[in-house]
């Protein structure tokens, strides 16, 4: 296997372990939509983190954070509805990013790699940062699945019986924002979200736990990622859409088995 | 020992003040039972009492380390995640297998304990929130609207169940009731509620009403009283305060 091969399989793997537990939160707390407003907002650190001239990754997760930041505070003042705030931030965020680009003739920008994902681009640093990432991220999770789960299920609740669901929260999203700036390289700005939502989404059928759903989902994930980049280097397609047509395709396929198995002990119950 | 005890509590959003002037208190083994019409600020003033909503006027005192059970009024699920009984049992706290056993014995639902819950009936969600609130062995429970979903009978059993608990517990129990007239004959404290305290007391002190004897039987009246009172006033529409003649005992005079 090529060197680079190896990278981006390693890279998509640890992206894969994390985007499943998280990807159930994004399911279960419907906020698929606030997953792509903090994504399409990572051009925009791209753009900045050109021009200051710092680390790719810090960029995307400062403008990540300051967006989901500002999602919270309009949120609390509650003068537009959180899917009108979502859309406005996410677009004004996008367009404010190639409009920096569009300033800065210097710097040559692969706009497509950045929109899809680049494999190529996947160096041994960011393969180390993904993992120390994706550490930090599993680590936290496993420490606040009780209140992030009974938060999850009813803020007043969680805050009722002791915890911090604010807190839980914030936390919450600074994973979020992690993740993006982790999985910008490997499937792009535009289909982060895609790889949060359809392995949860498919892990749904075969789980009775929400613990059981959040490894489904990751084994899932790692299976798409896998299959998506063989795929990438067979037909020479960008890498983002085709982990993404990979895990679509591995929900269909759960699908038809969740009817059939179904189907099957329906048959057996009957008789 | 005073559970908790809310004194001239409001809350404002808005510019309105959802709740005002409300004044309530909790002991150890009591059951206070806030009622009043949709609007009157029910939920708001229990999770209030809860902390889960800061008070803009008034005082709240909480005993120290406060346990808390809580039954929210909406407790919906996303079908996308999925829980069993079993699992929601330790929501928030780490049951033993064995606590977990018995809470649902104890409520009755222990054959329920793999199902999901989204694929339950209204009486056995509402037995699962309860033993779930139960589990932890809270000092005060507080119960927003327990018998919803359910139909009449098991409203009865689930109003037994309550009083059952609090007799194993001894704790605390602030209950929600969106039906003005129906109530627990063992309520040991009324709050009637529209904004503010409209009336409180004990039921006992306001006469059962043949009415109601007539309306759910004898039996039923055993376990179930009703809530008369005389306001001293009444609300217009808008929500303004109007007096009227008369007036009883221990209910509030609006200046």
């Amino acid at each position: 296997m090529d060197d680079f091969i190896l990278r981006a399989m390693l890279a998509g793997i640890g992206l894969a372990l994390v985007s499943g537990p998280l990807g159930c939160f994004v399911v279960w707390r419907r906020m698929a939509y606030f997953g792509d407003t903090m994504s399409h907002s990572a051009l925009l650190g791209v753009a900045l983190a050109f021009l200051l001239n710092i680390n790719l990754m810090v960029g995307v997760l400062g403008v990540t954070v300051t967006v989901s930041l500002c999602l919270l505070i309009l949120q609390k003042r509650g003068s537009l509805s959180t899917d009108a705030l979502l859309g406005l931030l996410s677009h004004s965020a996008l367009a404010l990013g190639m409009v920096l680009i569009a300033f800065m003739s210097s710097v040559r920008f692969d706009l497509l790699s950045l929109l899809f994902g680049d494999i190529l681009a996947v160096g041994n640093e960011d393969v180390i940062a993904i993992y120390v990432c994706a550490a930090v991220i599993l680590g936290l999770m496993y420490f606040l699945w009780r209140p992030l789960l009974a938060s999850t299920v009813n803020r007043e609740l969680a805050e009722a019986e002791g915890f911090n669901p604010d807190l839980t929260q914030l936390v919450f999203m600074v994973m979020m924002a992690a993740i993006i700036a982790i999985a910008m390289k490997i499937v792009g700005v535009l289909l982060i979200t895609a790889l949060l939502i359809i392995p949860a989404a498919t892990a749904r059928w075969f789980a009775r736990t929400p613990e059981q759903m959040a490894i489904a989902s990751s084994i899932i994930g790692v299976a798409s990622v896998i299959l998506g980049l063989e795929g990438s280097l067979q037909f020479d397609s960008a890498s983002g859409p085709s982990i993404v047509v990979a895990s679509l395709c591995l929900f269909l396929l759960s699908l038809f088995a969740s009817r059939l198995i179904n189907g099957v002990l329906g048959k057996e119950r009957g008789q | 020992m005073q559970l908790i005890e809310m004194d001239g509590v409001g809350i404002k959003r808005q510019g309105r003040w959802l709740i005002q002037n409300v004044t309530l208190s909790v002991k150890a083994g009591e059951i206070v039972t806030l009622i009043g019409p949709n609007g009157a600020g029910k939920s708001t003033t229990a999770k209030t009492a809860l902390g889960v909503l800061k008070a803009d006027a008034g005082k709240i005192k909480r005993k120290p380390n406060l346990k808390v059970g809580y039954v929210p009024q909406k407790l919906a699920v996303d079908w996308t995640m999925p829980l069993t009984v079993r699992r929601l049992m330790s929501l928030t706290a780490k049951p033993s297998k064995i606590e977990i056993d018995r809470v649902l014995e104890k409520t009755g639902i222990s054959h329920l304990i793999d199902s999901n819950v989204q694929q339950l009936s209204g009486g056995e969600y509402q037995r699962a929130l309860l033993a779930r609130a139960i589990l932890r062995s809270p000092d005060l429970l507080v119960l927003d609207e327990p018998v919803q979903g359910v139909d009449y009978s098991g409203e009865i059993a689930l109003y037994n169940l309550i009083l059952k608990i609090r007799e194993e517990l001894n704790c605390g129990i602030l209950l929600i009731s969106h039906d003005l007239h129906v109530v627990m004959a063992q309520t040991d404290t009324v709050v009637c509620l529209n904004g503010h305290v409209c009336c409180s007391g004990a039921p006992e002190h306001v006469a059962a009403s043949d009415a109601y004897k007539q309306l759910f039987g004898d039996a039923a009246s055993q376990s179930l009283a009703i809530y008369h009172h005389h306001h001293d006033h009444s609300h217009k529409a808008d929500g303004t305060i109007v007096p009227s003649k008369g007036d009883s005992g221990d209910c509030c005079n609006h200046g």
